[in-house]
């Protein structure tokens, strides 16, 4: 098979479910071994978060094959709309993080209707247009948004299960399972959604757009769904990056933030389902080591970056893919 | 009622007229070549009647509604399919996920996040009709890129027929083939045509399959109309022997 083997069609042999295995029990005993590595537990927060982002953004890069450069919008406007709730409306968690999805999602709706009308190169513009408006607004509307030193002043509150509080307030390791939970539902929902007929028309547009319209499928239409859809699960990772700092700020809607989570998608390989996740736990982790030696990591990551995209065309995860499919 | 009705249809790039003042009439169940040397202007005859651009002018009505305005999309989903010159699949995809997409499309599947059981049964028993009707059922779970040229054809016409089309439209579908997979793919055609009364236009090429197969032929040269007729009649036209036959011998 080639390098843009679809992970979503339905399987023939038994080694995606080996990857899933790996990848839970990862996910899942992270806090007790990200110290040994030199990680902390808001590392491991952190690479779920951009790790959703990326995956979120990947069902419209990856799976419809459309770009976008803007992404930090929905994912800022995610944060923006969790943190406004904590510091203006009420001390609720779950509250929260809806309105920073309706809030993302909203937004991604709207401005993708508006950015259907272009297709290429004009709407990847469009999209880093868009995102670089809402980035704008946050910076200079200082009595709503805090402007430049961001929105602060707010902390994620206790999870109240009725029968028991959980403080995910306090404690770094509680939270991260929440993280995890929230990421376990929202990658589930993609799974499910690729494997429906919506995800077979976003991979058949990815595929031919040309055969597509002509079975009769509404190609714009559907790029707007899958846009809208993708914002949905940036948002969600946006409204928890919020909760993970205790602060919104304005660089988590700046074109940079976009440029990072298409690096993520595309280093761990965007055709994998779980490529992005494999990608921003690269990036993240990169970020956090080369960042305490140098300020200039960023030149660390570029390299990096070119040297995985020029040796391993489909991503570090296409890469371990391919190579275990021709041993 | 004609199945399909063209009427004074032109098509002008810039100074360059493709197709010049085209009338095309085609009866339910009838068999229709297109046949005309290259660039006399076949396929963009074909991609305005399919809508892949307007006309510059002339109308278009299928069973009687006038679909000259109407996009793509919506012409397949009034009973139109396609197939193109260069095979159009999705080659990481296998054979029978590639006719899911176009069973699920035309069923109206397609914003479904979930299904239900019986429409998943639904579109399955689709799925192998389709399968039994181009013999494809031994190869339907490799991937289409993998098969041969002929099998890609099949399945290309399998696509379309998932979309239980009204009218199928065939651009040159027997396209770089050798000698047994053109009689594969002209076989396929004749079963569709005798046996399941699909109603076809097809450009072809090879002038074998075009008079075995043909209720009636137009013949296009240079973007205008020559000749119409059935097969004896074109055989026996003057104008086409001097004009394509004759030029090609």
């Amino acid at each position: 098979m080639s390098a843009t083997t679809i992970s979503a069609a339905p399987s023939r042999t038994a080694k995606p479910k080996l990857h899933l295995l790996i990848i839970w029990a990862a996910l899942l005993t992270a806090p007790a071994w990200m110290g040994y590595i030199g990680g902390y537990d808001a590392l491991a927060s952190r690479i779920l978060v951009f790790g959703l982002a990326a995956m979120g953004l990947n069902l419209l890069l990856g799976f419809t094959g459309v770009m976008s450069f803007g992404h930090a919008a929905y994912f800022g406007l995610g944060a923006y709309g969790a943190g406004f709730v904590l510091r203006y409306w009420v001390h609720s968690t779950p509250l929260a993080i809806l309105c920073g999805i309706l809030l993302g999602t909203v937004a991604g709706v709207v401005f993708g209707a508006l950015m259907m009308r272009r297709t290429g190169m004009y709407f990847a513009m469009l999209t880093i247009a868009f995102g670089q408006i809402c980035y704008y607004v946050a910076y200079s509307w200082n009595s709503v948004t805090g402007g430049y030193d961001g929105l602060r002043g707010f902390q994620r509150a206790p999870l109240d299960l009725g029968f028991t509080v959980l403080n995910i307030r306090d404690n770094g390791v509680l939270f991260y399972y929440f993280v995890l939970a929230i990421f376990a539902v929202c990658t589930a929902l993609m799974g499910l959604l690729l494997r429906s007929p919506l995800g077979r028309t976003m991979i058949a547009i990815r595929e031919n757009p040309r055969r597509a319209r002509f079975l009769g499928i509404n190609v714009e239409r559907h790029i707007l769904i899958s846009f809208a859809i993708s914002t949905f699960f940036t948002s969600v990772a946006g409204a928890l990056y919020a909760l993970l700092n205790n602060f919104a700020d304005p660089t988590s809607l700046y074109y940079v933030i976009s440029g990072n989570i298409v690096i993520m998608a595309v280093m761990g390989g965007m055709l994998n389902f779980w490529g992005p996740l494999l990608g921003a736990a690269i990036f993240v982790t990169l970020q956090d080591y080369i960042s305490s030696m140098t300020v200039n990591w960023m030149s660390w990551i570029g390299i990096i970056f070119v040297a995985i995209v020029l040796f391993f065309p489909s991503g570090v995860l296409g890469f371990l893919r391919r190579r275990s499919a021709s041993k | 009622m004609s199945m399909l009705e063209v009427r004074g249809v032109t098509k002008k790039f810039g100074s360059l007229v493709a197709v010049n003042d085209v009338t095309l009439t085609v009866e339910p169940g009838e068999l229709r070549a297109i046949i005309g040397p290259n660039g006399a202007g076949k396929t963009t005859f074909f991609n305005l009647i399919t809508g892949f651009f307007p006309p510059t002018a002339g109308r278009m009505f299928l069973e009687g509604r006038d679909i000259t305005n109407v996009t793509a999309t919506d012409r397949v989903a009034m009973g139109m399919a396609r197939t193109f010159q260069i095979t159009e699949i999705f080659p990481e995809l296998t054979i029978r996920e590639n006719i899911r997409i176009a069973a699920e499309s035309a069923m109206g599947l397609r914003m479904k996040a979930w299904m239900s059981g019986s429409d998943t049964a639904r579109v399955n028993d689709r799925i192998d009709e389709m399968l039994v009707a181009t013999r494809l059922t031994a190869q339907a779970d490799r991937l289409v890129g993998e098969l041969s040229h002929g099998d890609q054809r099949s399945a290309e016409i399998a696509m379309a027929l998932a979309l239980r089309p009204r009218i199928l439209l065939l651009d040159e579908p027997t396209a770089g083939m050798g000698e047994q997979e053109t009689f594969q793919v002209a076989g396929l055609i004749r079963r569709l045509h005798r046996h399941a009364n699909y109603t076809i236009v097809l450009i072809e090429h090879d002038m074998r399959v075009v008079f075995n197969l043909a209720d009636r032929i137009m013949v296009l040269t240079e973007g205008t109309l020559l000749a119409e007729g059935t097969p004896q009649q074109i055989a026996d036209n003057a104008a086409v022997q001097a004009a394509y036959l004759g030029a090609a011998a």
